[in-house]
Parts: C-alpha cells; structure tokens; sequence
C-alpha cells in the first residue's frame, strides 16, 4: 500500500497511528491481569489498618516516592543490604504502588522493625539529630498536626471498590480501630490486631496528648512495611515461582 | 455568504458563554460543598477562570468578524491565520519555562544543602519535586508544542485553525490546568504517580482540553488546501492521539468523595508498575520527543531553507519510533517484581529504539546539506542543531542503560537523572529556544530578533550548564552505583548506604551550578524576546539571515544570473 493514503487522508492517518500505538502496551499490560503467576502465593498479606493506611496516604502526599524506593532488586548486593527481595504480592494492596524509581535514601521496602518507633519520632522531627550527614528534609510539623481522619471510613470503601479486601466489619470500625493503634494494651488495640496481625501498636513519648497526629499514621505506616509475609516460611521454589 | 458566517461567530459566542457559567456553576458548587481548604481553593480557581473567559467572550461578542484575532499573516484564500492563542501559548511557554527551571535548581540546591528545605512543608523537596517536573515537561514542554503545533498546521495546511473559540479555550484551560495541579502539588494534592502527580478533577479537566485540542487539530488539517499532510503534523497528531490515549488509562481512579481531592488508582502493585512506566516513558516518548520531533521537521528546513534532507527516512523514522516507543516501559522496572518476560521485551525494544531515534537525528541534521556554513553564522540554528545532537547522544545512552547488566548499575542512581537532562534541557528545551526565537519576530510581525548576539550568549551560557550538570551526574551515579555493590576482603558490604550519600556532595554543588547557568540563559532569551516584541531597534540587523523577518517582512531571495 503507498504511503500516500496516509498523507491523503486524516482519518486513516489517525486510525493508522491508534493502531500502531497500542499493540504495544496491549501485549505488555493486559496478560498481568490473567496470567496468574504475576502475583505470587504468599501467607501474610492482608489490607493496611485504617492508621497505616492514613500514613501511606501521608506518604505519597509528602512525595516521598521522589527519593525512597520500596523495590528491592534480585541483586546480592541489594539482597545483603535491605533483605529478601521484593514480591509481586507484597505491594498487591497497594494503590497506587510506591516502587519508586530514586534511591537519593535508602530503599524502604523492609524498613518496618527496624528502627524503633521513638527512633522514627526523632528522625522525622529532624533527621541530621541521629545521622548527621543525612539530606533528607525534616517534617517537623506532621507531630504537630493532628491527623484529618473524618472520612477513612469512605477511603478504605473506596480502596475496596478498587480491589482490596476490607470486610463490612473492618469498615465499620475504621474510626475505632483507627485510634486504637496509638493505644497500647488496651481491648480496641487487642480488637484491632485480631482484624489485622501484625499491625504495630504504636509505644513512644508521644507529645500531642489523646489526638492522633500524622507522625502516628506515618510511623505505623514505616512500622509495617515488609512486614506481612513471613520469608522464614516462603519457598521461592515453590509452585507460585515464574 | 457573509451574514453565515455572522451568525455562525454569533452562535459560537453562546455556546462559549454558556460552557463558561457551566463551570462557574461546577467551580462555585465545588466551593461551597468540600470540607477541604485545597479543594475550596481549587473550586475558586474555575469559578475564576469562567469569570475571565466570560469577559474576554462578552468583551468580542458583536465584532463578527475575525478583525479582533487576527494575526500577522495570511492563508492561501486570503482570510487570516488564528495567531492569538499561539502569542499566548510562547509567552505561557516563556513564563512557566522560567518558573520550571527556577524551581529545578532550588532542588538541586536543597539536595547539596538540606537546611534549604527549612522544615517547612510547602517547599519540601518531595512536593517541590512533582513541581519541577511538571512545570518543565507539561507546563514548559506543554505551551511550546501548543504554540508549535498551532503555527505549523496552520501553515503547512494553508488553513486557518479550525474553532472561533476552541483554539482560545485549549490555550487558556491549558493554563488553568498547570494552576490547579501546580498550586496542588505545594498543598499536598497528588497521586503519587511519577509524572502523573494531578489528582482525578484536574485530570478529568485535562482531558476535556485535551480532547478540544485534538478536534482542532484534526479540524485543520481536514479544511487543507494542500493534498498531502506535511510530516511535522503526522508527529503532531500522534504525540496528540498517544498522551490521550496514555492519560486516560494510567489516570483510571476513583475518587473518595466528589467535593475531596484524594483518590484511589483502580490499580495496584505490579499492574501499577507496568501501567505507570507504559505511561512515564512514553510521556517522554511522545510528549517530549514526538512533538518536538515535529517541531525540527518545520523549525529546522525553515530557518536553514533547504528541504528535509530525506522524505523516506522521515516515513520510516515515523512509524518505527511511534511502533517502538510504546514497548520500551519496562527497562524502568529491571530486576523487580515484574515478570521476566515483560523485562526481556522491554529491554529488547529498548535496543531497537536507537535505529529509529538516530535515523530522524540523521534526518534532522543532514538536513543542513549544503548549508553548514549557517551553524557558524545564525546561533538560532545552531541551537536547533545542537539540539538534535544531544537527541541523538540522549537516545544512544537510554537503549545502553535498558541493557539489564547496565541497568543494574544506573537503576535508582543519578546517572539516570544525569540522562533525563540531556535529553530534557539538551534536546526539548533547545530545540524549543530555537523555535522560540524563529516564532517571536514571525507573530509579531518584526524583521528580526532585537539581537542575535544576546542567543549566542544564551547558547553558550546554557551549553555549559547543560555539561556541567550531565557531567557531574555520571560520576556521582556511576560511583554511587558502584559503592553500594562494593564488598571488602572479607565479603562484606563495603560502605553504608550514608557512606554513599556524604560521597555525592560535591557533584550536587557542580550540579546546582550548572542548573544556575542555565537559568540564566533562560533570563536572557526573555530579555531578548521581551526587546523584540517591544519593537526595540534591532541590534544587527545585517547580521540576521532573511528568515529572522515576519514572511511579510521577508526580502526576497536574490536569484543571481552569470
């Protein structure tokens, strides 16, 4: 067929181009969704606490992104320094995923248990206090500000519509447990962690008193991080293995 | 005949009217309702936007006639060309261009020293970043393919912009676009998708803009007198038809409530990734290379007056690069959690992608044929030229860095960053200066640019921060890449991941430097350009070649006899 046709005519131009523009991305992206070995089988994962889930929100919102990767790599190196590579199921929770595509700080994907919480609480407030050579900026005022928490209710039923597993029950006590994370060896917190284990019931000098702040949702945002899967029993042998 | 058209201008006013109380309405309703400061903010920002496009509208109705839009020039059945959008899109063009790169180097600087963050949440890097990159890529980048795009299918198609008010609204909702997501990124409104940071109602916004600017286009090229379509437009019309097409799908969310401004993308995890990277190389795919490709199919044969140096080649260029590109996303996405496969086809597609990317900057810059003599004389091609060579060092370096062996080393370090700014500020902002200086003198209508001395000065000035910049960001990323993965005698990790950071400091000083130069280069390209449409004196005149004039300012080629 001459080219002329094309040049000729701006409709066959258009539909020419729309053609030629999406066989790529429709071989790439669609067989994610099918092709069930994407995501692997793992124990563990479960959706964010109503708090965690607030954090994460904060997070993207400080684009956080922009210099912390939550990706750690099949590299030994990588492996060595952060811990078992990163699965497709653990970020299978996550919308929008946070991967990242900058490490300007190191890698966050299995940072939760780390560090202690009162460790966060100090390195927010001012990061060159514990690692003096550190450029990341402060976030001195998220202690400060008490955490916008009137709609995570109407979030998490959001995130569900999206794909993420909150039950009716876990809706109706997001606020409840929201606030039970900050309140340690209380019933709601013993409550909240039967919805969610492994949820990390926050214990450090707090400052702001009964309100929760953003600093609390960040922290148990950091705290849970490659937390979930339990990697002493993951087989990456196993049947689930691209 | 004439009455027609009279009431069609008319009609057109009140449809144009009534789109303005429409989103007044919405903008209003917006404000009133949300529990949100942002979104309280952002409802006002329309409901202002209406007021002022429903003065400008109220401020023409009864002149039916083109008389208030006209422009300087004239199409093939005489009726004028619809320049008025485009002096505002290259002053749009100019303004966020500034504020971008202004924006940039405070990055640049808070990362060399990070007290310049003062602990204050509206200029911390992670919301000032988003910023930076959206006003260089779409407010920058966004207003010179608008501009670009407006003149040359105007007149490569002999036909005056399709639309009485369309063309306005493209430009100006364009505007109000880059104000909500940018005044929302410093206020904390964002999706957390890189290069995709506006939140679902700026978004649903871009795509009604998005969707008038395409219609315009097409409206263009369909009322032509010429038979063929020129090839600028064929990479106009697919960077126009691809970002749609990429907007739509990457931006699938859903928002918490109507009146809130946070949102959920409908993917997760690994369908994210792939999503988001499919959409983020080929923002620089076809936002930052097919439309300014276009812009050296019409900037470059113009200024050096000699035809494209191959109509086969930009066949083959063309539907190669718009076949390829669309495949490359997964080189952001080695080595993790996406399958295997998606990784070889995207690395694979990657290699592929430099045959096309240096057959157009073989095209682009044999074009000079003959003509080389003007690199010496005219810095205004030599700003196009250069341009097309840093395209084809950029487009060499980005297939070398989607070999997984390589990536492994460049991945996450500011090698990666050292790459996007030769290509971002040696090929889409050069190549945009040169078209700036050909587009001012031809809309306002004057014999040249105030003075070609102040473009070589801006050349220069540029071209060493360009160096400075990318030359810093291969060392620091190259080393940092190699400390992480260093190991002493005994098998371990060598340095701590903080050992890594301290070592960067010197280049992000260079870095910031570098970045400074080129924002003052920026400063005086709109001192010059600011002297030009002032009507100033020329400078040097007899230095200027004859295409530096408005086409009716032209002299004549001298055709000489032996």
């Amino acid at each position: 067929m001459s080219h002329e046709r094309f040049e000729r005519n701006s409709f066959i131009l258009l539909i020419g181009i729309l053609i030629v523009v999406s066989i790529g991305g429709l071989v790439q992206i669609a067989p994610l969704f099918w092709v069930d070995s994407t995501i692997e089988k793992v124990k563990g994962m479960r959706p964010y606490t109503p708090l965690e889930q607030a954090g994460r929100d904060i997070y993207v919102r400080e684009g956080c992104y922009g210099c912390h990767s939550q990706m750690i790599r099949t590299l030994r190196d990588e492996v060595e320094r952060y811990g078992h590579y990163s699965l497709a199921a653990e970020s299978m929770y996550d919308h929008p995923f946070q991967w990242g595509s900058k490490r300007t700080g190191p890698d966050l994907a299995r940072v939760g248990g780390r560090y202690s919480d009162q460790w966060h609480a100090d390195h927010f407030n001012n990061p060159r206090a514990l690692v003096p050579e550190s450029i990341m900026p402060g976030y001195p005022w998220l202690n400060a500000t008490p955490l916008v928490s009137g709609n995570i209710a109407d979030r998490l039923k959001t995130l569900r519509i999206v794909g993420v597993p909150y039950t009716d029950d876990m809706i109706a006590k997001a606020d409840t447990d929201l606030k039970a994370q900050i309140d340690p060896d209380s019933r709601p917190a013993r409550e909240m962690l039967a919805r969610y284990p492994k949820a990390k019931v926050l214990r450090y000098e707090r400052t702001a008193g009964a309100a929760v702040t953003e600093l609390d949702a960040l922290i148990a945002y950091m705290q849970i991080l490659g937390q979930m899967v339990d990697f002493a029993t993951f087989d990456a042998a196993g049947p689930n293995l691209r | 005949m004439a009455a027609k058209q009279t009431e069609w201008s008319a009609f057109s006013d009140v449809i144009a009217a009534a789109a303005a109380v429409v989103l007044l309405v919405i903008g209003l309703a917006i404000a009133g309702l949300t529990k949100e400061p942002v979104m309280a903010f952002h409802g006002l920002l329309f409901a202002a936007g209406a007021v002022l496009a429903g003065i400008g509208i109220l401020w023409t109705f009864g002149h039916h006639n083109d008389q208030p839009l006209v422009g300087a020039d004239t199409t093939s059945d005489g009726t004028h060309y619809q320049d008025g959008p485009i002096k505002v899109a290259t002053l749009a063009a100019l303004f966020w261009g500034l504020a971008g790169f202004l924006v940039g180097d405070i990055l640049a600087w808070q990362l060399a020293i990070p007290a310049l963050n003062f602990d204050l949440p509206w200029i911390s890097f992670g919301r000032l970043r988003p910023l930076h990159t959206s006003a260089v890529i779409f407010a920058f980048g966004g207003n010179v393919l608008l501009a670009t795009s407006f003149y040359v299918v105007q007149r490569t198609c002999h036909a005056r912009l399709a639309g009485r008010w369309s063309p306005w609204f493209v430009v100006w909702g364009y505007q109000l676009f880059i104000a909500i997501a940018g005044t929302g990124y410093l206020l904390g409104v964002t999706q957390g998708k890189e290069y995709a940071e506006p939140e679902w109602y700026a978004d649903l916004w871009l795509t009604i803009v998005w969707v008038v600017y395409l219609l315009v286009f097409l409206g263009t090229l369909i009322r032509r007198k010429e038979p063929h379509i020129y090839v600028a437009n064929w990479f106009y019309l697919a960077f126009i038809v691809t970002v749609a097409m990429l907007h739509l799908v990457n931006n699938a969310t859903i928002p918490v409530s109507l009146v809130g401004s946070k949102s959920y993308i409908v993917y997760a995890g690994v369908q994210d990734a792939m999503t988001q990277w499919w959409y983020g190389h080929n923002a620089v795919g076809f936002f930052l290379t097919a439309g300014f490709l276009g812009i050296m199919y019409y900037f470059i044969p113009k200024r050096v007056e000699r035809p494209v140096y191959s109509y086969r080649l930009s066949i083959v260029h063309f539907w190669t690069l718009i076949f390829l590109y669309i495949w490359a996303g997964p080189h952001h996405l080695h080595y993790t959690a996406l399958p295997e496969w998606a990784q070889t086809l995207g690395m694979a597609f990657s290699i592929m992608l430099w045959m096309p990317s240096w057959g157009g900057m073989i095209n682009g810059l044999m074009t000079l044929a003959g003509a080389w003599d003007k690199l010496r004389t005219d810095p205004v091609v030599r700003l196009l030229v250069v341009s097309v060579a840093f395209y084809g060092m950029s487009t060499f370096e980005g297939p070398l860095m989607s070999i997984k062996a390589v990536n492994s080393l460049s991945h996450y370090t500011d090698w990666t960053i050292g790459h996007v700014h030769s290509g971002a500020l040696g090929w889409v902002a050069m190549v945009s200066f040169g078209a700036i200086y050909c587009l001012v003198p031809w809309l306002w209508n004057r014999k040249g640019l105030y003075s070609l001395k102040l473009v070589e000065w801006h050349f220069w000035i540029s071209t060493i921060g360009i160096l400075l910049y990318i030359t810093a960001m291969w060392v620091s990323g190259i080393t940092q890449g190699l400390m992480w993965r260093a190991y002493d005698k005994l098998g371990f990790l060598q340095y701590s991941f903080i050992e890594t950071v301290e070592a960067m400091k010197p280049y992000y000083v260079i870095r910031a430097i570098g970045g400074l130069l080129f924002v003052a280069g920026s400063l005086i390209m709109i001192y010059n350009v600011w002297r030009t449409i002032r009507g100033d004196a020329m400078q040097d005149a007899e230095d200027q070649p004859r295409v530096a004039a408005a086409p009716a300012l032209r002299l004549q080629p001298v055709i000489q006899v032996k």
